[in-house]
């Protein structure tokens, strides 16, 4: 594939693109702290830097969606808004990542706690090998509901919220496995509302999925974005006008003499921005098709 | 329109030749490879089953030893089976939990800490340890100073299980996708939660399926047991001190005897002793079926 010559740097790794007064014209105003404040976030595998200075803002009751060709950088980003990466041996986080004013990576921060209040939707369906009831009522559980009746009403309010309930309410108590795809997600879905999180990351969370359990999904998003800030990252740019208010546009960068490659935020703004009027030459490539 | 002509139908048989010829070859070997794995263990049966069956009787089942002269269906082998359900039930109860433990924490919590290569390679090493070392290990570090005792046998059939059950343990644990154990973690799940909770259960039956067919293997031990319990007619009910006995012991003792009616007996036991280790068999199978229950 031609990479494009924006891509190519010389030496230093350019800073990403400044939030011009452009971008104010599409972006709501904004008075409440934003839920995740990113600041010159870079993530390491080992020695490998898969990330370079990422700062970004993330608001409350809003979709953001993060787009970008493949090796970019927008899982990890995802990965490390709620401590997922401590999971991958040798990911380190240089940077300072805010949730809601408290330091995510400060020392003292358990990671149990901050994913307790930021939930996450995988790209595969993963229900566990446990029965329907089981697989949704496992989060209140671990987090210390015992009694039967609150489980019961947690378990038919996280189904009907993930819009499965009417689909399985007769056979809560066979297996999560036997599920369809689009319907093990959803159950995947439930299982993360079930714990009522602050936030739910959704990575690629409809590429395994047809079109029709895709169209669920997301107007199931647009239904529960009033009391959940979501963040997804999406292959689907399509997707991404369909259901995001903002979108995060990252690219590989290249450096030329040593081959090292690296994700950087290139763009961030409104989705309408982003797609009709983008700032960067590699965000307009990127969704016109002529790139990634 | 022109009519279309009459067409034979397309041949999709394989064509002659060397792959057809290698083919056939290949399933000749299979079916010979088969029958030969089929025919000394249909004649150990065949041999077990004729030579025991005739001696089995509810009282071969529960009497004591009779001294070897006696004939044929007379006395039985209670001790014995009593003996041999003992010391493997005691060495079970040592085996499996600390097999168990050691392999979630060689998959769980070791990564790659030496720790846990020192304990999975020691597994390994243990496990091409022949029977009789175990039992004379036992023997020097156990019996000569506290004496016979079906627990001494027990430390020897353990010595044997551990390593069979850390291994089979952890391949079944390895077997659990990470997939499952961030989904646990992404709720808030500590560490011990998501072992207990999602991966413990994911892999259950697969580890008891590994655990039983450990049993079943240290059941048919005899070497150890040998220089462990020494081998006694009475039955002997308290498995913590004095010298005890179990049905390999018997086979052995009974298989020298020139007397009729020991080898009868002898050969009684042996059949008891193969149903005991294929009843531990399909425990494993019904524990594997009922545990997948949700796994489909």
């Amino acid at each position: 594939m031609d990479q494009p010559e924006e891509h190519v740097v010389k030496t230093e790794l350019p800073k990403p693109a400044a939030l011009d007064s452009r971008r104010e014209e599409y972006v709501s105003d904004y008075t409440s702290a934003p839920v995740f404040n990113a600041k010159s976030v870079s993530i390491y595998y080992g020695t490998f830097r898969a990330v370079t200075d990422v700062s970004l803002d993330i608001h409350e009751n809003e979709i953001t969606a993060f787009i970008g060709p493949s090796g970019c950088g927008k899982t990890t980003v995802l990965r490390t808004l709620n401590r997922m990466n401590d999971l991958i041996p040798g990911a380190r986080v240089d940077g300072d990542v805010h949730y809601r004013g408290a330091s995510l990576y400060a020392s003292g921060v358990s990671p149990t706690a901050v994913r307790r209040r930021i939930g996450m939707v995988f790209q595969k369906p993963n229900p566990f090998p446990k029965s329907i009831y089981d697989n949704v009522a496992y989060g209140p559980k671990i987090n210390g509901t015992r009694n039967k009746a609150a489980l019961d009403e947690i378990v038919e309010r996280s189904l009907r919220q993930a819009a499965l309930w009417d689909e399985v309410k007769n056979r809560l108590n066979k297996s999560g496995l036997g599920l369809s795809g689009g319907q093990a997600q959803r159950l995947c879905i439930a299982r993360t509302l079930a714990v009522e999180p602050d936030v739910v990351l959704m990575d690629e969370p409809c590429s395994a999925l047809d079109p029709i359990a895709t169209g669920r999904i997301e107007d199931l998003m647009q239904e529960i974005k009033s009391r959940y800030t979501i963040v997804i990252v999406t292959h689907n740019m399509q997707q991404a006008t369909r259901v995001s208010d903002r979108t995060a546009f990252y690219s590989v960068l290249r450096d030329e003499k040593s081959d090292v490659r690296t994700g950087v935020l290139v763009e961030y703004g409104s989705t309408r921005q982003i797609f009709e009027d983008p700032q960067d030459s590699r965000t307009q490539a990127y969704v016109t098709g002529r790139m990634g | 329109m022109a009519v279309a002509a009459e067409q034979p139908p397309v041949d999709l048989r394989e064509p002659a030749g060397w792959r057809r010829t290698k083919n056939n070859v290949a399933t000749v070997l299979m079916w010979v490879a088969f029958v030969a794995v089929l025919v000394p263990l249909g004649f150990v049966l065949y041999t077990v089953i004729s030579k025991g069956a005739p001696s089995i009787s509810g009282q071969f089942l529960t009497s004591s030893i009779p001294p070897n002269i006696m004939p044929a269906n007379f006395g039985g082998m209670g001790p014995a089976i009593v003996g041999t359900l003992e010391i493997t039930a005691l060495s079970a109860v040592m085996a499996i939990p600390i097999g168990v433990l050691g392999a979630i924490y060689i998959n769980e919590y070791g990564g790659n800490r030496v720790l846990a290569r020192i304990i999975g390679f020691m597994a390994d090493v243990m496990t091409g340890v022949p029977s009789i070392v175990m039992g004379l290990f036992v023997f020097t570090i156990w019996v000569l100073h506290f004496g016979y005792s079906g627990l001494a046998g027990a430390f020897a059939l353990a010595c044997l299980m551990l390593p069979l059950v850390i291994r089979s343990s952890y391949e079944m644990l390895r077997l659990v996708p990470d997939s499952l154990r961030e989904a646990s973690y992404a709720l808030g799940a500590t560490k011990a939660r998501v072992t207990l909770t999602v991966v413990l259960p994911a892999a259950i039956g697969g580890i008891v399926s590994g655990s039983l067919l450990a049993v079943a293997r240290a059941t048919g031990e005899t070497a150890p047991l040998l220089f462990t319990i020494f081998t006694v007619e009475a039955t002997n009910t308290n498995v913590f001190s004095g010298p005890d006995t179990a049905l390999p012991n018997q086979i052995f003792a009974n298989a020298t005897q020139p007397y009729v009616g020991a080898q009868a007996r002898g050969w009684g036991a042996a059949l008891t002793l193969i149903a005991i280790a294929f009843i531990f068999m399909i425990a494993a199978r019904i524990s594997t079926a009922r545990f997948a229950r949700y796994s489909r």
